[in-house]
């Protein structure tokens, strides 16, 4: 038998029927959905009177126009509030499980998957969201989808795909202490470039990957997307046997076994062969930030801002010298130099427990600086906020002057209240620096949750190895 | 879906790599439960240069007189030539919506994220991908040449300048036979139902803890 890749393995198993050129017909274990992307396609299938083709494979959840606060007040835009209602009508109306805004368990939609064990080892799981690569983490195929591919999928349970092709990026030795999983994947990108992976699934492995809690390894393929690949992919070990056990969704008894047993097959043959194979030294990743418009433009925080003047291609230096106006930094200046205006520590990448420890373990005892304006922390889930709340992490974050705030997308994207205005500088644990990402001329810096925290308290970027 | 059929259109140009689909609609229109009405608010940020939000009547905003879709011909562009990693960012079909609702049939770039990609042959709209250089030649052509077009051929794979020169693309088969013929996915899925019900009495007897 040939040799198979992890991803090799799970698409073979979804395979239903394949065209000539090679497009198949990809059968779908889970479908998140979120208020966002689906109230089109839901109303596609009306206008074509098309029935769900299987309700128990959706998990619904309202995350991106969710308010931060005074939940109990409702939504105030009366326009995202109408898009909520709308996926609530739509759940009732087609029996399909939703955690509605009031619901304990509502949070943002890829938190929530695996913290309920909705996902699971070799599944396909597709969402109308790009960040839904975080569930790769777990050995299954997971990948965004457009609209038209949402409904696609409810009334036919399947996908037209294409293959993609296999890249496998391996970090060798472990990482430093102070270095995180998203300092890794954001090395990662500065390395392959926001293109790098178009095209591929990428598969990470290595001492330092496995080393990973699966928190950590959700950071890592949740950026799988700004490498340009749809699905990134983490061989299944025992650390995702044991964070899947006793989770609401997961199997229980004799099926458990069962499921064990296959988990088990989930990773690459010893003499697979990847199309394109990378590798990086653990030992050299430093802590990341972003300086510029796109993800790929990162450097460790020991270094200084780059000068287009260096840079020998001319439309790379041009894209240089517009995200540098654009973010208001001047070539050469020490990036602990550069001064935030708001800290936010959130999002779908970076707003797990453990992620929140990171933070408060940075924060406590300290205050924020007087330059910062506003320090956000906004857990994943209603989940995620009760287990910080459980271990006090709530209040050391407010003794230091941040915010503690009810589960959401936030400051991610800024389709709520919470956004930053423009020339306003964030250190952000988000994914996206992209112009006007969090709102209108606003100016991210993409870091770890210990980074951020530091420049809460320190009012600059600063290097956490070092505090 | 309307089939896409033979055209000659007006290319503008947007001379940027990386451009995003927070670019292309920024977020404060995802709110929208509709598919129509994003026309006005592609590429929002960089056109107008008052800030915008849904309920804000656009016609009262001050426009951007260098953005080049508020400069004339492009205002009429139907093909839009652009640089590497074209709709990079969010799965949001709405980039698609407001780029078919402004009234582009094509995009030509040397590379396109892969969800933007996939979901411009859901609506109908053609990502057409040529080598960085072929691309790099049409830009110089549309700076010199004020109402520069070029025709479109589906079929044939090929894009023609006004001077006959033919510049050949890639496209699946699947894809190009959908978009030629106007045809519903889902409806040509739904042909193989009792395909996909056979592969789940066999997926769940393997998998039962799925069930
Ligand atoms: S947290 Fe941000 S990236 Fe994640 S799903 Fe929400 S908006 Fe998207």
């Amino acid at each position: 038998m040939t040799a198979l890749t992890l991803y090799d393995k799970v698409w073979q198993q979804h395979v239903v029927r394949e065209e000539k050129d090679g497009t198949a017909l990809l059968y779908i274990d889970r479908h998140l959905v979120h208020e966002v992307t689906s109230p089109q396609a839901f109303e596609g299938l009306q206008i074509n009177q098309r029935d769900l083709w299987r309700k128990s494979s959706i998990l619904a959840v309202p995350d991106h126009n969710v308010p931060t606060t005074d939940r109990e007040q409702g939504i105030s835009d009366p326009v995202a509030r109408l898009q909520v209602e709308t996926l609530d009508q739509n759940c009732a109306n087609h029996a399909i499980t939703e955690f509605k805004m009031d619901d304990r368990r509502q949070g943002i939609v890829h938190v929530i998957g695996p913290e309920q064990g909705a996902t699971l080892p070799g599944m396909t799981v597709v969402c109308g969201d790009s960040h839904t690569s975080t569930h790769g983490a777990f050995a299954a195929l997971a990948f965004g989808i457009g609209t038209s591919e949402v409904e696609h999928v409810m009334a036919t349970q399947c996908l037209l795909q294409k293959k993609s092709k296999n890249m496998r990026i391996t970090i060798e030795g472990p990482v430093e202490a102070g270095v995180t999983a998203k300092d890794i994947v954001l090395a990662i990108i500065g390395e392959i470039g926001t293109a790098g992976g178009t095209g591929f699934a990428i598969e990470f492995a290595g001492e330092a990957i496995q080393n990973l809690s699966m928190e950590g390894r959700m950071t890592v393929c949740n950026m799988t997307i700004e490498a340009g690949a749809r699905a990134g992919m983490i061989a299944c070990d025992q650390t995702t046997i044991d964070y899947i056990k006793g989770r609401p969704y997961a199997p229980q008894g004799d099926l458990w076994d069962k499921a064990v047993d296959h988990w088990h097959t989930l990773h690459s043959d010893e003499s697979a062969v990847f199309d394109r194979e990378i590798v990086i030294q653990g030992a050299e990743i430093q802590p990341q930030v972003t300086w510029g418009t796109s993800p790929e433009m990162v450097i460790p925080v020991t270094a200084s801002v780059p000068d287009p003047a260096e840079e020998s291609d001319q439309v790379k230096a041009d894209g240089m010298q517009k995200a540098l106006d654009y973010m208001g930094l001047k070539p050469n200046t020490p990036l602990d130099e550069v001064f935030v205006d708001k800290v936010f520590i959130g999002s779908c990448t970076n707003s797990r427990v453990e992620d929140l420890r990171a933070a408060a373990a940075v924060a406590k005892g300290r205050k924020v600086a007087d330059n910062v304006r506003q320090a956000l922390v906004v857990p994943g889930s209603g989940l995620v906020k009760e287990a910080a709340e459980e271990e006090g992490l709530d209040k050391i974050f407010i003794e230091a002057g941040f915010e503690w705030r009810e589960p959401g997308c936030s400051m991610c994207l800024a389709m709520n209240a919470d956004r930053l205005e423009p020339g306003e500088r964030c250190a952000s644990t988000s994914n996206r620096n992209f112009e006007g990402r969090q709102g209108q001329g606003g100016r991210t810096h993409l870091v770890s949750p210990a980074m951020a925290a530091a420049a809460a308290v320190f009012g600059h970027f600063t290097d956490v190895r070092k505090i | 879906m309307e089939k896409f059929e033979k055209f000659t259109g007006i290319v503008a140009p947007m001379d940027r790599a990386n451009i995003d689909t927070d670019a292309i609609i920024p977020k404060q229109y995802l709110k929208s439960i509709k598919r129509s009405g994003f026309g006005p608010n592609l590429f929002d940020d960089w056109r107008y240069l008052d800030p915008g939000a849904p309920g804000i009547d656009d016609r009262d905003r001050r426009v951007n007189p260098e953005f080049v879709l508020n400069v004339t011909p492009y205002d009429q562009g139907q093909i839009l030539l652009a640089r590497e990693n074209f709709g990079c960012g969010s799965s949001r079909e709405h980039a698609v919506w407001a780029l078919t609702d402004f009234g582009f049939k094509v995009v030509i770039a040397p590379s396109f994220a892969d969800i933007f990609y996939n979901n411009s042959f859901k609506n109908g709209l053609l990502p057409i991908v040529l080598d960085a250089d072929i691309v790099d030649q049409l830009f110089k052509e549309v700076q010199v040449e004020q109402d520069y077009q070029l025709s479109i051929d589906l079929d044939q794979q090929v894009v023609t300048n006004a001077d006959g020169v033919q510049m050949y693309f890639e496209i699946d088969d699947f894809r190009k036979y959908c978009l030629l013929n106007g045809l519903d996915d889902i409806g040509l899925t739904l042909q193989h139902a009792d395909e996909i019900k056979l592969f789940e009495q066999q997926y769940y007897q393997n998998s039962p803890w799925l069930q």
